[in-house]
């Protein structure tokens, strides 16, 4: 470094030179710590970089090109969400949740729906309609987030077009997703007791028009990467972690999977009516970043299967309820296309208002104040697209948690990024951190 | 529920006003048979561990759910157990819970634990008093929890004792206070909009 | 009628001022700094699948902030952030834009707590706040487009010293949101 500068100078400290790059001249970089005659360099990556799937930052300690010790920093996208859902009643709370994973919020949302639920003691009277949009839903979550999955992973190894096609299909999954919630993303849409409101008209020939349009595209970006010979390069053998790794780490989803243990919590402890679905746990036996990569490519084919189960069953369900009876939970809201595009049905509107004072008094009541949730603690645990997402929900019997807590598979599983890369050369770290996929909405909450 | 509309208790004041106000409940022992396979999970952990009845404080049976109250100094050995012997190879992680009106027990670390081979899950639970939150650290149990013990230690205060490298996570490494405490405000700020100002959400007036 | 009547055929004339904002408004290379939920509507954004943010000149996303003149802020932004966010504004060269993305980036949104720093104009100054949680692609492109609109008529030098303490002015007389009464207009 030859001139000065402000914002990135080299200086000494105890542990030797720092050096801070932050652009400039590389040569004269790498002459600088040649003449320290460091053989050992600690690099910090991140907290923001291209290749870190987020606000993640990694230091690195190298010898050469080869990691001997990495470490991940976390918590730069602390938002305090389990904090601020104390002050907010339950049904609030599904809006809160959804923004922890944002790539997965039906997930979040369902983990925490069924937790509550649990503590109401109503778990079996939730509407099977309802149980099964969940199911859809979530299904249909799995596919946008492994799309992004895939898509931003091959990116980050240099492969740019998977990368426009995962967006592509993730696009057709959130027209459907906004067709049916409003929202693209974030979507509170399901609420303690059932969903926030019924499919709208045509929603189901979208998705069967959808899922044809995915499963003939899936093929096509299949062949994007399986057998192109420098993603296998890339890939094979790469953040190699075995079965008695993730035990001991806790990990969960597609990287345990990868190691050829078939634990699938949709199969192994079903929640929402996963019993009733035919539908395959996709496994590979290599442990690297290539099994994962796999695992996801063929999740996909199985959650088209599962969301054609769905749509076969909604069909017959049609008109049913798709929230639980009890009038002391479900919102009274009818929710239908009002002249500005949104709002509450003005037929209900005006029962209310002009026949029932009680109505709207219960109405009022429910929403400002919401239902109380009896004193104990539960434990839900879903299959998230990252693994187990665990929801521990403490109450107080009071109409706001106690206690929220998620236990998040991206928190838990990235500390498997040294495991993963150490002894490896550094390039390999981003293929790594890749397929852990971690959201670090997720991790750091 | 048994109290009035809406569960207004007491004055029935039920205009929020009059406080938040939050007391959690303490559950008792529960009784045999516990159901499901919790039973055979004591029984297994009994035979196993001949300390169990020092050890394990309550044996709490809710909602489908086994806790067990594990008293701190035997918290370790009774992982090790539960690991070898019982087959709980994974831990979820550790959260912690607060509770300043039980006094003595005010801050709960509660571990939930996963049989991948018997596909079942029970939980821990260990509570310690305020002033003296060390708990022993089951990261050489199960080193997955690493992360999940310097989380609880970062937003509730409690110490792990023989955690390999107990700092600060998810807050900036300055930070005072442990957030997720009760007596940590939520912080945030009043919001001013035209002439009306709204204090921010833990100031507001709220509903039991 | 004068210079270009004299000149051969082939040529424009303009201002520096509108040569300039021309060049730059067509060529806004965004800096990656994807935060939250919002930097995944970037990225859709991003990727050519169907929106496609090369028809204004913005696609060329750059990692390095040096070679940057927009930071789009995409996401909540944690107190821990703060610093680095900081850090890589100061590193842009100047000209410089700052687009607040989502209702986190420009106010806190709903996370007004002890983890988020309430707007990031708190950090760094914002040249346009996009609402919404998290805003549509086509937000974005719209915001991107009224920053080049701003961006095509910004002047130089004298005129935008000038203009500067203008609006420095007029801001120093406003009157604060809280003292402002009756409705909301």
């Amino acid at each position: 470094m030859t001139t000065f500068d402000p914002y990135a100078p080299s200086r000494e400290t105890t542990e030797g030179k720092v050096f801070s790059v932050t652009g400039g001249d590389w040569d004269a970089l790498v002459q600088d710590i040649g003449a320290t005659k460091e053989e050992r360099v600690v690099v910090n990556m991140g907290p923001q970089h291209p290749s870190t799937h987020g606000v993640l930052r990694l230091v690195l300690e190298l010898e050469g090109e080869t990691i001997t010790e990495a470490r991940a920093g976390i918590g730069y996208l602390h938002t305090g969400i389990e904090k601020n859902m104390e002050y907010r009643s339950w049904t609030q709370g599904t809006t809160f949740v959804t923004r922890m994973d944002y790539l997965g919020p039906l997930h979040n949302e369902t983990a925490y729906c069924l937790a509550v639920e649990k503590l109401l003691g109503i778990t079996n009277d939730i509407p099977e309609r309802a149980s099964v949009i969940r199911v859809m839903m979530m299904e249909l979550n799995r596919i946008s987030s492994h799309m992004v999955a895939l898509g931003t992973g091959a990116l980050e190894l240099g492969a740019i077009s998977p990368m426009f096609f995962a967006f592509r299909e993730r696009e057709t999954v959130l027209e459907i997703f906004e067709m049916i919630t409003g929202l693209r993303m974030n979507m509170a849409y399901i609420r303690p007791g059932g969903v926030q409101q019924d499919l709208p008209e045509g929603a189901l020939t979208k998705i069967r028009d959808s899922v044809k349009l995915m499963r003939k595209n899936f093929k096509e970006n299949a062949t994007l990467l399986i057998g192109n010979s420098i993603w296998m390069k890339r890939t094979q053998g790469i953040g190699y972690l075995d079965l008695a790794g993730c035990t001991t780490l806790g990990i969960t989803g597609p990287v345990l999977r990868s190691t050829g243990l078939p634990w699938d919590l949709r199969k192994l402890q079903p929640y929402c009516g996963y019993e009733n679905y035919n539908f395959d746990v996709v496994t590979a036996d290599t442990c690297d970043v290539y099994g994962r990569f796999l695992i996801r490519m063929n999740e996909l084919e199985q959650s088209l299967r599962i969301i054609e189960q769905c749509v076969d069953k909604l069909e017959k369900l049609e008109g049913a309820p798709v929230m639980v009876a009890d009038k002391k939970i479900a919102w009274p809201a009818q929710l239908a296309l009002g002249g500005d595009g949104l709002g509450n049905s003005l037929d209900h509107i005006r029962q209310i208002m002009g026949t029932s004072m009680e109505s709207l008094i219960h109405h009022f009541k429910l929403v400002t104040e919401g239902f109380h949730v009896p004193a104990g603690q539960a434990y839900v645990a879903i299959e998230s697209p990252r693994g187990e997402l665990g929801a521990s929900i403490v109450s107080d019997g009071g109409t706001k948690p106690y206690r929220v807590h998620f236990r998040e598979p991206s928190f838990n599983n990235l500390q498997a990024t040294a495991a993963m890369s150490e002894g490896g050369m550094v390039a390999d770290i981003i293929g790594a951190v890749a397929s852990i996929d971690p959201v670090m909405g997720g991790v750091d909450r | 529920m048994t109290d009035g509309m809406f569960g207004a208790k007491g004055t029935g004041d039920t205009s929020g006003y009059g406080g938040l106000v939050r007391q959690a409940v303490n559950f008792g022992s529960s009784e045999r048979p516990y159901g499901s396979y919790f039973d055979e999970v004591a029984d297994d952990l009994e035979r196993a561990y001949p300390e169990f009845s020092e050890a394990i404080e309550r044996v709490v049976v809710d909602r489908g759910e086994l806790t067990l109250h594990v008293k701190r100094e035997k918290l370790v050995e009774v992982a090790f157990i539960l690991r070898d012997k019982l087959k709980f190879e994974m831990c979820m992680g550790v959260n912690g819970v607060h509770y300043p009106e039980q006094t003595g027990r005010e801050l709960h670390a509660v571990y939930p634990l996963l049989s991948l081979t018997k596909n079942q899950r029970i939980r821990l639970e260990v509570s310690v008093p305020d002033g003296d939150a060390h708990i022993p650290s089951v990261v050489e149990v199960w080193a997955g929890n690493n992360w999940h013990e310097r989380e609880t230690f970062d937003m509730f205060g409690i110490i792990f004792d023989g955690h390999p490298g107990l700092t600060r996570i998810l807050m900036p490494d300055d930070w005072e206070g442990h957030p997720q405490r009760k007596d940590y405000s939520l912080g945030g700020i009043a919001v001013e909009y035209k002439g009306a100002t709204t204090p921010p959400p833990s100031e507001r007036r709220s509903y039991k | 009628m004068g210079l270009e009547e004299k000149i051969p055929s082939g040529f424009l004339l303009t201002t520096v001022e509108k040569l300039a904002g021309y060049m730059r408004k067509n060529s806004l290379w965004p800096a990656t700094f994807g935060l939250a939920c919002c930097a995944i509507e970037m990225m859709a954004v991003g990727s050519a699948a169907k929106y496609d943010i090369a028809r204004f000149g913005s696609e060329v996303f750059r990692a390095s902030p040096r070679q940057a003149d927009l930071m789009i802020v995409a996401g909540r932004v944690s107190n821990k952030m703060a610093p680095v966010l900081r850090q890589i504004y100061d590193q842009m060269s100047a000209p410089k834009w700052v687009l607040a993305m989502g209702a986190c980036a420009s106010s806190g949104g709903m996370f007004n707590n002890y983890a988020i720093v309430q707007g990031v104009d708190h950090v760094v100054p914002v040249d346009i706040y996009l609402p919404g949680c998290p805003p549509r692609p086509e937000m974005l492109l719209d915001a991107i487009i009224k920053l080049q609109e701003q961006i095509n008529d910004t002047k130089l030098g004298a005129n935008r010293a000038q203009i500067i303490k203008e609006v420095e002015l007029a801001a120093m007389n406003a009157k604060p949101t809280h003292e402002m009464k009756g409705l909301l207009a």
